[in-house]
């Protein structure tokens, strides 16, 4: 699988030798971000390969490693395996004279941590990492020195064997309203030790905790007196490893993740005591593109240069460079625009590209070879390669990829992503957010974290080929000339949608953000637990009952679906009752929750049963109690439990007054009857109930009558006759 | 200055048995021959603090510290007592005494304190952030008060591990997070929407709250007042402040009391903060962007006071605590007992007689009147007025209080030995408390002991 392309072939043999005098600073480049959030442009091309200011990403990355000093790259490549490789044979990187890239392929790694553990498989027999070595995904933006960081790297592994691992971070201060840094990426909680700077909790906010607090083990502040717990730090993605890190891969073989399981499990796991170290940079840039946010961030930082040396301007990967004007505007020599359009400040404008009458463009990326045609409006919008926009188009905030056809008077709404050839048809408005593509979308979404693009590589070139019979079957989704199916967003993904788009948030959303900004805070009362705080107080009761209550909810519903089966089966008692022990005891319930919930269930079968009045429901009641009664007597032995029984009676019926309600005094004195209740367990229920409110004691009253009765009837017990005619 | 100050004195508590008893209140336990409280009183008053409310629980207490005070320092500071009942708690104190807090700062000060931290410093803190709450932090000991330990040998098992957790911004100027060490069982949980309004927050277990605050006095009430279920200022009032700092409900018509009581309007306050800032060239605090991005949200600042690392800070809340006081007053820290030294570093009252042979040592006190017998021996020990000690007696380490009377070849280390105790003779107490009054029998041996009549 892994077939191993040496890059410059025979010429490298000398350096081998050199390697015994130095060791040589080496990296390994992820060439696979191992997610969908690029999809559906990922399906037809790799990430990596994306263009971001006209120059592809992996660019970025590798003319990074160059200038850091790195010496050989190892691109792993794993999606679209051999358009990476083609890519890199026909640039220049294969031939440079300063930095060795050999690429590593493997179809079978469906994560970070797959690659990892394919490239120590590989280790084993050709030990290509000798020593530390830069860990880095392709699709990194970066501009910060390597060398010291490396040295620094070095040094405190001599001092400390089991610093396998330096971080680099980044301040970066994330809104307080979406929760979410300028990248898009979700809100980071780590937490250093001041002084070390060594990584001791790494937080990802959504994954781990939706709550609205940070929870560090005790054991981490009694072992060190200070700890800086930050909010404000962006995960770089740029990780300094010790050979050691492969070999962990290796050994957890679990491992899928960077940071979800690697890092977490380091920390946590407290694998053989290993310990991961952080660097701060202050002034160097660093950024991952992980998603559509991050896309359109990153560009903007790049044309405001704060990349230098990796702007548009500047040859630094074989790019042509462009002319910088005024206003940060880039320009190719041979843009042939019209003299009444408009190019606005911070625009980008690639080689070939025609601009006609009228135009708009502003704060937008247009690639090589595009053809606009007049009166169109462009605006914060991303548009590759050879796309043509006819006459009077409107772009806003969108992502349009090579090849694109866009007819006249079509509108593309904030948000929009067209993959490769799509054609948008005439006049048609592509709804805000939509992501439309040539090929349907994959049906099969499993564990869509994981998997970006794996399997994809083999169809899109089938896909590709079948295209135009697509195009003409399923063209309406984008105007009756158009070309291209819309996604669809999937399950869960709502959020995403907004979150990770290059238009920036709607003012709506941002309301609604505080709105729930709002509840989120009234929540946290109840949700941090009051330190110290008397018991009595009103939020940590609800803090305490929370969660006894959601496990009883469920343990009622399995009960009420063991007894509606008994019933449906007519299974023997004893074995109803085995299986409602077995609830018990998974759920950690008591005996009288088990009385209250097989009441429950009973009650709840005799009202879903059909019925036409209270009396037919009555009758319902009474068979299925005078069936079902050893059942319930096995739970309700004590008078505690018998109480519970009635309180739950009466609960049901207070939500549902309209059915069980009039029937209160009947059905206890059916109960009663039948003996499930005894006398004892009824009076003690009316008596605690008697210092309740008004409002609670509805039921109290309606069987005000039997319960005179059941007391006389304990005092004396020959007067039944008379009251009897007072009960029915 | 305008600063109220509140000294909680305490009662009977139940932790320096049997070193407290109906007659001694904590407040009035000996340091170095003065009573405890006379430190807080120093500390105060060298801080020109002396409009001062002294609380005490139970009304007998509150009769004897109220007769110790006027016959003290009734002519240098003007000092109420006030009674409480006995175990309402510290915010239950205040409860009761709420009447009589008139200022718009209140400072509140534990009366068990024997320490050099000016607590102006604090009162200064508390008014330049316009706080609603200031806290003042000192450094924990790290094993024991002081470095010449060697005392008391076992009873250090407490382990001073993890007593507070405190939360802090990055400038150290606000108090973000606290917790009790001890009441933490696994997880130290950090509310996440203060966290984010911060940015950086940094977890200290290495401080602990002294004890000294300063509180704002409308919100001190208002809290007072909405939670009657709080009892304890450290384990109620403050964590619910800290808490709600980002959605204040107490600072809401604060403004309106200020107005009232200073003059000030809401106008000038904000004029006052935008001048501070531009002045000071330097970010407004996260509160004021967090308010400012939310319109409709209050806040309220909980500010720190983080006392210098050399300063001495002791509560005197154990009977472990009790002797490192009376150890440390006259040995290392003794600027605090404001007593001259010899040249020999200890002081024998000139009153005092010596037995032939005898030596006292350096970091002694022998008080007044005191007589020592012949061939004695006494080190790193305090010992009262009026005592009398026979000969070939050993005190290593060791507290005697006024009155006592220890009879010939008694050996006494890392003891307490209360006021008008007798022992006989040659007894031998190592680690052992002895009640006042009471007496330990001639020839016992006894370690780690407590004698009482009870």
């Amino acid at each position: 699988m892994g077939a191993q392309k040496k890059g410059g072939g025979g010429a490298r043999v000398s350096e081998d030798a050199e390697e015994q005098s130095h060791q040589r600073l080496q990296a390994i480049l992820l060439a696979d971000s191992f997610a969908t959030k690029f999809r559906p442009v990922t399906l037809e091309r790799p990430k990596v390969l994306l263009p971001i200011v006209n120059v592809p990403m992996i660019d970025y990355t590798l003319a990074w490693l160059e200038y850091a000093g790195i010496e050989e790259v190892f691109v792993f490549c794993c999606a679209h395996s051999i358009q990476i490789i083609e890519y890199l044979e026909k640039s220049e990187w294969y031939s440079h004279p300063n930095l060795v890239v050999r690429t590593i392929e493997s179809h079978k790694s469906i994560s970070a941590g797959d690659a990892l553990r394919y490239m120590y498989e590989q280790q084993t027999e050709t030990s290509q990492i000798q020593g530390d070595f830069v860990l880095v995904s392709g699709d990194t933006v970066s501009n910060m020195p390597l060398a010291d960081l490396i040295q620094e790297h070095r040094e405190r592994k001599k001092k400390d064997e089991k610093a396998i691992m330096t971080m680099v971070i980044k301040q970066s201060k994330s809104s307080s309203l979406t929760h979410q840094s300028r990248l898009g990426t979700d809100q980071l909680f780590i937490a250093v030790d001041p002084l070390t700077k060594q990584l001791l909790h790494y937080e990802e906010d959504k994954i781990d905790h939706p709550r609205g607090s940070v929870c560090l083990d005790k054991s981490l502040l009694e072992s060190n007196p200070s700890v800086l717990v930050c909010n404000d730090m962006q995960d770089c993605y740029i990780d300094i490893c010790s050979p050691e890190v492969l070999s962990l891969f290796e050994d957890n073989f679990d491992y899928q993740h960077l940071r979800r399981h690697f890092v977490k499990g380091v920390l946590v796991d407290d694998i053989m005591g290993y310990k991961i170290f952080t660097h701060e940079i202050h002034s160097s840039y660093a950024a991952r593109i992980d998603n559509f946010r991050s896309y359109d961030t990153v560009s903007k930082d790049i044309i405001q240069r704060w990349t230098f040396p990796y702007v548009p301007d500047i040859n630094f990967s074989g790019n042509r460079p462009l002319k910088l004007g005024r206003q940060g505007i880039y320009r190719a020599c041979d843009v042939i625009q019209s003299r009444s359009a408009d190019v606005g400040a911070s625009s980008v404008i690639g080689y070939g590209t025609k601009i006609g009458d009228g135009d708009k463009i502003l704060n937008s990326v247009i690639g090589n070879g595009c053809s606009i045609g007049s009166n169109v409006v462009i605006e914060g919008s991303y548009i590759w390669n050879n796309v043509t926009i006819e006459d009077g188009c409107e772009i806003r905030n969108a992502i349009v990829s090579d090849g694109v056809k866009i007819r006249a008077g079509a509108v593309l709404q904030p948000g929009v992503v067209l993959s490769f050839n799509v054609v948008v048809g005439r006049d048609f408005v592509v709804p805000a957010y939509s992501k439309v593509s040539l090929l349907q979308q994959p049906t099969t979404e499993d564990s869509d974290e994981e998997l970006e693009y794996a399997d994809s590589s083999s169809r899109t070139a089938d896909h590709l080929s079948g295209l135009n019979l697509q195009m003409e079957s399923k063209a309406s989704e984008l105007g009756p000339d158009g070309a291209g199916y819309i996604w669809e967003v999937c399950e869960g993904a709502h959020d995403e949608e907004w979150k990770h788009s290059v238009a920036p948030i709607p003012e709506d959303k941002l309301a609604e953000i505080t709105q729930a900004i709002d509840d989120d805070d009234t929540d946290d009362e109840s949700v941090v637990p009051t330190s110290g705080e008397l018991k009595s107080d009103a939020d940590s009761i609800n803090t305490d009952m929370n969660d006894p209550n959601d496990d009883y909810y469920d343990f009622e519903k399995e009960v009420e679906g063991t007894v509606l089966r008994a019933v449906e089966e007519n299974i023997k008692v004893d074995l109803v009752t085995l299986e409602i022990n077995g609830l018990r005891l998974s759920y950690n319930m008591e005996s009288a929750d088990c009385a209250g919930a097989t009441f429950y269930s009973m009650m709840k079968l005799a009202v879903d049963t059909p019925h036409n009045s209270a009396s037919e429901l009555y009758k319902n009641a009474a068979s299925i109690i005078t069936k079902w009664k050893e059942l319930l007597g096995f739970y309700v032995k004590k008078i505690d439990e018998q109480i519970e029984v009635i309180m739950k009676f009466e609960e049901m019926c207070q939500e549902s007054p309209k059915e069980l309600g009039p029937l209160f005094t009947q059905i206890l004195h059916l109960l009663y009857d039948k003996d499930v209740l005894q006398e004892d367990a009824i009076l003690r229920w009316a008596e605690e109930k008697a210092g309740a409110d008004e409002a609670d004691k509805v039921y109290l009253k309606q069987c005000e009558t039997f319960i005179q009765w059941l007391k006389e009837a304990s005092e004396e017990e020959d007067e039944d006759d008379e009251d009897e005619e007072e009960d029915d | 200055m305008d600063f109220q100050v509140v000294i909680l004195a305490g009662g009977f508590s139940s932790n320096l048995v049997p070193l407290v008893s109906k007659e001694v209140p904590k407040a009035l336990l000996p340091v170095a021959n003065r009573p405890v409280l006379s430190y807080v009183l120093d500390l105060l008053e060298s801080n020109n603090l002396k409009d001062l409310i002294v609380v005490v629980e139970g009304e007998d207490a509150a009769l004897k510290v109220g007769g110790w005070i006027s016959s003290a320092c009734v002519d240098r500071l003007h000092v109420e007592v006030a009674a409480v009942a006995e175990n309402v708690g510290t915010a239950g104190a205040l409860r009761a005494i709420a009447h009589h807090l008139t200022a718009n700062d209140i400072l509140i000060v534990s009366g068990d304190i024997v320490s050099d931290i000016p607590p102006g410093a604090v009162a200064a803190t508390h008014r330049r952030h316009d706080a609603a709450v200031t806290v003042m932090l000192c450094a924990q000991p790290v094993s024991g008060p002081s470095e010449s330990g060697g005392s008391g040998g076992k009873d250090k098992t407490k382990k001073p591990a993890c007593e507070d957790i405190v939360g802090l911004d990055s400038w150290k100027q606000f108090l973000l997070y606290i917790a009790k060490g001890t009441e933490i069982k696994k997880d130290t949980r950090v509310n996440k929407s203060i966290l984010c309004a911060a940015g950086k927050m940094e977890l200290r277990s290495d401080l602990m709250d002294s004890h000294i605050y300063a509180f704002k006095r409308s919100v001190l009430q208002e809290v007072l007042d909405q939670k009657p279920a709080f009892r304890s200022l450290k384990q109620d009032v403050l964590p619910y402040l800290v808490r709600t700092q980002l959605r204040s409900d107490v600072s809401s018509d604060q403004n309106n009391v200020e107005e009232n009581g200073n003059g000030k309007n809401n106008m000038q306050n904000n004029e006052v903060v935008l001048s501070q800032v531009l002045s000071n060239a330097s970010l407004p605090s996260f509160h004021q962007v967090y308010e400012s991005g939310l319109d409709s949200r209050k806040t309220h600042k909980c500010c720190v006071y983080i006392a210098d690392e050399s300063k001495y800070f002791v509560r005197l809340n154990s009977i472990q605590a009790f002797m490192d006081v009376n150890r440390d007053v006259i040995g290392d820290a003794n600027h605090l007992s404001g007593y001259s030294f010899s040249a020999h570093h200890n002081i024998v009252h000139p009153s005092a007689e010596l037995g032939s042979k005898t030596t006292v040592g350096p970091h002694c006190m022998l008080g007044e009147g005191s007589q020592v017998g012949d061939k004695c021996s006494v080190k790193r020990s305090v010992i009262g007025r009026h005592c009398r000690i026979g000969s070939n007696v050993k005190i290593v380490n060791s507290v005697v209080m006024d009155h006592a009377t220890i009879g010939d070849g008694c050996s006494i280390q890392g003891s307490v030995i209360c006021s008008n105790a007798q022992l006989q003779e040659r007894v031998t107490l190592r680690d052992c408390q002895v009640e006042a009054g009471y007496i330990v029998c001639a020839g016992g041996e006894h370690k780690g002991e407590t004698f009482a009549r009870k």
